[in-house]
Formats: structure tokens, sequence, C-alpha cells
């Protein structure tokens, strides 16, 4: 049965010892689109009834051993497969990026800035697809200013799965100028090709460098972010 | 008891800003020698174990599920009397 727009969708926001941007995530997808979202305990096992997914920025587990490598071990992410494999939207912003990474669901690892220092600033990325779950709600080239701060955001990938990566479209978000030009001076961490966010194969796994869930309250700047979790919940609510 | 010590570095064709950094700084500090410098890691983990080849076969089967992440990164270990 088609469910109609004006359902509302249900959202887990998972919170890791350490994650600090979970509350952001909550009032992007509660307050500001006015959905019911709640926050998950990384222990929590019972997942599979949330419409979508928000693993938020921060540091889990202090970041120890390697970003995102000791919270890929929490109950939530050891529930994710299975959530992902039946078709449900995750989103892995900033740090929630190093989890999916680490846990598999993405391809790639996110290592240390290039330049080797905590960058937070704002930047320009470019929305390389609008027919994802996740970018319906942009044009394709759109430029959009949305803030990084991270330590790791330097994604790598050998070469040739780099290649697969590009010849699936699983890139969806390049860092550029403000113009849109992919160029190296507009690439803040020295990420492969640019890229600050990709998908999976299957097309239901976002992970993302920039926070656009810091982009949705105009009172913040243009709410550049917003469209994005608009995105979604529109691919759950009418699908 | 034995003990399990592991080295993990960054696979070589991975670059390591952190590692040219401090050759930077070591040219600098009149060791001109220094041509390169890889930085990695040093864990150790003690095992409850007196076989060594079953200590052997179990520390690698915790590399690689944990304290490698082999995208980037390779290691080699040795085990030793803790």
């Amino acid at each position: 049965m088609k469910k109609t727009n004006s359902n509302i969708s249900k959202w887990g926001v998972v919170v890791f010892p350490g994650s600090n941007c979970d509350h952001d995530g909550l009032d992007a997808i509660g307050r500001i689109c006015g959905q019911n979202a709640i926050e998950i305990w990384h222990k929590e096992d019972h997942i599979q009834d949330l419409d979508g997914i928000l693993l938020p920025g921060g540091f889990s587990y202090g970041d120890y051993l390697r970003a995102g490598a000791i919270a890929r071990f929490s109950s939530v992410v050891a529930h994710l497969p299975e959530y992902v494999e039946n078709g449900k939207l995750v989103i892995g912003i900033c740090n929630g990026f190093q989890v999916l990474t680490e846990s598999g669901l993405l391809p790639g690892v996110l290592m240390q800035n290039e330049k080797i220092r905590f960058i937070c600033k704002e930047i320009f990325i470019r929305v390389e697809r609008a027919d994802t779950a996740f970018t319906t709600e942009y044009k394709e080239g759109q430029v959009l200013c949305i803030p990084i701060a991270h330590n790791e955001g330097n994604f790598y990938l050998p070469v040739d799965e780099l290649s697969v990566l590009e010849d699936n479209n699983q890139v969806i978000f390049r860092y550029c100028d403000k113009d849109g030009n992919v160029t190296d001076e507009a690439n803040p961490n020295g990420s492969v090709n640019n890229i600050a966010g990709i998908i999976n194969e299957q097309g239901n796994v976002l992970g993302m460098m920039p926070h656009p869930e810091r982009r949705c309250d105009p009172i913040l700047g243009k709410p550049d972010g917003e469209p994005l979790f608009r995105s979604m919940i529109n691919h759950i609510t009418t699908r | 008891m034995l003990k399990g010590i592991v080295t993990v570095t960054l696979k070589q064709d991975v670059l390591d800003p952190q590692g040219q950094a401090v050759q930077h700084s070591l040219k600098t500090l009149g060791f001109p020698e220094a041509q390169n410098v890889r930085i990695g890691k040093s864990i150790e983990v003690w095992l409850e174990e007196s076989d060594s080849q079953k200590a052997e076969s179990r520390l690698k089967e915790m590399c690689d599920a944990l304290l490698v992440n082999a995208v980037i990164e390779d290691y080699r270990f040795e085990i030793v009397e803790a």
C-alpha cells in the first residue's frame, strides 16, 4: 500500500559514548523537518522498525585505535547489515561515515587530513547525483555550502577499488569551489577525487564528512542541508 | 603467558603526512640523513596461552578483526614470553 506524504517517519539517531552531533541531528529531523526522531543508545537491539537511522558526528569511544573502529562492535551497528539489507535508509555523518567504512557497509577509509590538522570551516560541495534517496530535493551539479569539522576526513581507496566506485556512480558529493569546479585547492583534506560523500551499491547508505544537519535552521545560514533530509523523508513516506 | 607485539604501519603506497612532517623537522634539527620517515603504532597483547603456534594464529585473527585496517595498513608481529 502506498503511503501518503502526510505520514510521519520514525527516525533513530544513534548515541555512542562520545557522540556530539546527535542533538543537531535530532533537531534537524525532529524540529525542522517535523518527523519523529528519537535517540537510540548504542546498546539498542531493536532498530528494525525505524524508517531511517542517523549515525552522528563526534568521537565515538574517543576515536581509540582508529576513528569509528570500536563503535562498529556496538549492538546497533551489529544490527545494521540486516537493516540495510531490508532497504532502509542509513546516513552517517562525519564520525558516522567513519563507522560505516570501518564496519564495511561502505568502502574505503577516512585517513588523517593531508595537512595533519583538525579543520573546522565552511566548504563547498557539488551534488553529483540528484536521483538517489538522499538527493532528489537537489539539482545535479548544485553547489552547497556546508561546514566540515574533522581530523580524519581524507577519503582513501586503492586505485582499482576507486575506479569501481566511480564507475558505479557511488560518489554523491565532491569538494569544489563556490562555482562548482572540482579543484585541488578546493579539496580541504586530501580526499581522492575530492570525494566528500558516497553511497553503497544498493543506494540506501550514505556516508559524508560535511555536516548537513548544521545547515538546516535558517538562523545558522542558508539551509543547504535541509533538502538532504527532505529527500530521505520523501523517499520513506512515498514508497 | 605469552605476549604478542604487533607493529602496524601504513602501506607503502599510502601517503604519510605525519611522517613527512617529522622527517622535515629532523632535517631542520640537523639530521639530513633522515631521508624518509614512516609512522606506525605498536600494540602489545598479553595472551593467556602457552602454545606459541596457537597464540600466533589467534593474534592474526585479532589483527584481521580489529587491530588493523587492511585497506591502508600492513602489520607484522612477534610473540615473546610475557
